[in-house]
């Protein structure tokens, strides 16, 4: 069993905190009823912080315990993150009544990433169910790389200027990019122990960005979305 | 065989993804701070003589912010954009070789100073609000 260090305790309470601070902000901000979703994500994190902590103290960060507690809180964050994004998408196509279509395009890929998951992993007999949930995390992370470029895109076509809206999104892109090659790279090298501590770094860039975008970004604010693709031209 | 296939596409291409978001993020930061003018207290405190601020004068410009108090909030720009710089430095010496890439590497190098020199205006208005408010003994 690999006890807690004093590193992963600061590193543990640093994210906790930096998830609270986040959270009372958007609540300031009044956040919780036009973003929603936000504030969800940031409420399932802290738990599973909690969670997490509890575990580790009680079983240490090699134990299958904590294994299994990590990746599958991990999905469930996921999903959470999924909902962010297809409320960011409900934001930009606001004016085309096209909820409905959001909603169900968002689960049938969710399925869609499982099953594809289960597939690939499902030749291997050894720890499948351990596999399978590592696997659809790193494939999540990067379908929701997909999305977000998709939805910037969209939002570069449609012209749309909203500063705040144009801010989450590049902050989930960065987010989703940056943990879909963090499990690619666990996937490839799963004795890597550097990723201990970084992962726990890239866990706080969303809500520190987000708490920076409420507080500094008002909702009436705009900016071409051609002044933040190509600033120099 | 399928699984480690797919893991290293994702992680040939999940930093690439990384790279132009952090890229578009800072952007969005520093897009505001292109329309801003610089005041003259500014110019002449940060050694600013033309219209532009070169890129080089990034760090320089970092020094002196760090010198004044802090009115909060403007950290995370300050640190994306020293990420940024740092990455562009690199991204520089790698692509020496390419003109067009080093003219506009140079020009986004440009945009983190100027909004450098915005952040450095902005805190030295702070400074004289706090001096001012302070008694006079």
């Amino acid at each position: 069993m690999s006890t807690l260090g004093p590193v992963d305790y600061a590193l543990l309470i640093a994210d906790l905190s930096i998830e609270g601070c986040a959270l009372v902000i958007l609540l300031k901000k009044r956040a919780l009823s036009q973003h929603f979703t936000f504030v969800l994500f940031l409420c399932a994190s802290i738990a599973v912080g909690i969670g997490r902590y509890y575990v580790l103290a009680a079983d240490g960060f090699t134990s299958n315990t904590y294994l299994y507690f990590y990746f599958f809180s991990d999905a469930l964050l996921i999903i959470c993150l999924y909902f962010v994004l297809m409320s960011l998408y409900m934001h930009v196509f606001s004016d085309m009544n096209v909820g409905k279509l959001v909603r169900a395009g968002a689960v049938l890929l969710l399925a869609a990433t499982a099953l594809i998951s289960y597939y690939t992993v499902s030749s291997s007999s050894d720890r499948l169910v351990t596999k399978f949930v590592m696997e659809m995390s790193q494939n999540l992370y990067f379908v929701g790389v997909v999305l977000t470029y998709v939805l910037w895109g969209a939002m570069m076509k449609l012209r749309e200027n909203r500063s705040r809206v144009m801010q989450l999104v590049l902050s989930m892109g960065v987010y989703f990019s940056a943990f879909a090659g963090s499990f690619a790279l666990g996937n490839l090298y799963p004795d890597l122990i550097i990723w201990r501590y970084v992962s726990h770094l890239m866990v706080t860039w969303l809500p520190i960005s987000w708490a920076y975008t409420f507080i500094k970004v008002t909702e009436d604010a705009h900016m071409a979305t051609a002044r933040v693709v190509a600033p120099t031209q | 065989m399928i699984g480690p296939f797919v893991a290293t596409l994702i992680f040939a291409v999940s930093p690439l993804a990384l790279l132009q978001f952090f890229a578009w993020y800072c952007h969005s930061l520093i897009a505001k701070s292109r329309v801003v003018g610089l005041s003259e207290n500014a110019r002449e405190i940060s050694g600013v003589t033309r219209r532009t601020v070169r890129g080089d004068q990034f760090v320089r410009l970092r020094q002196l912010i760090a010198l004044c108090p802090e009115p909060g909030g403007d950290c995370l720009k300050l640190r994306a954009m020293s990420i940024y710089f740092g990455m562009l430095g690199f991204v520089r010496d790698l692509l020496r070789r390419i003109p067009a890439a080093a003219k506009w590497i140079e020009l986004e190098r440009t945009g983190c100073a100027y909004a450098a020199a915005v952040v450095l205006d902005g805190r030295m208005t702070y400074s004289r609000t706090l001096i001012s408010r302070q008694p006079v003994s």
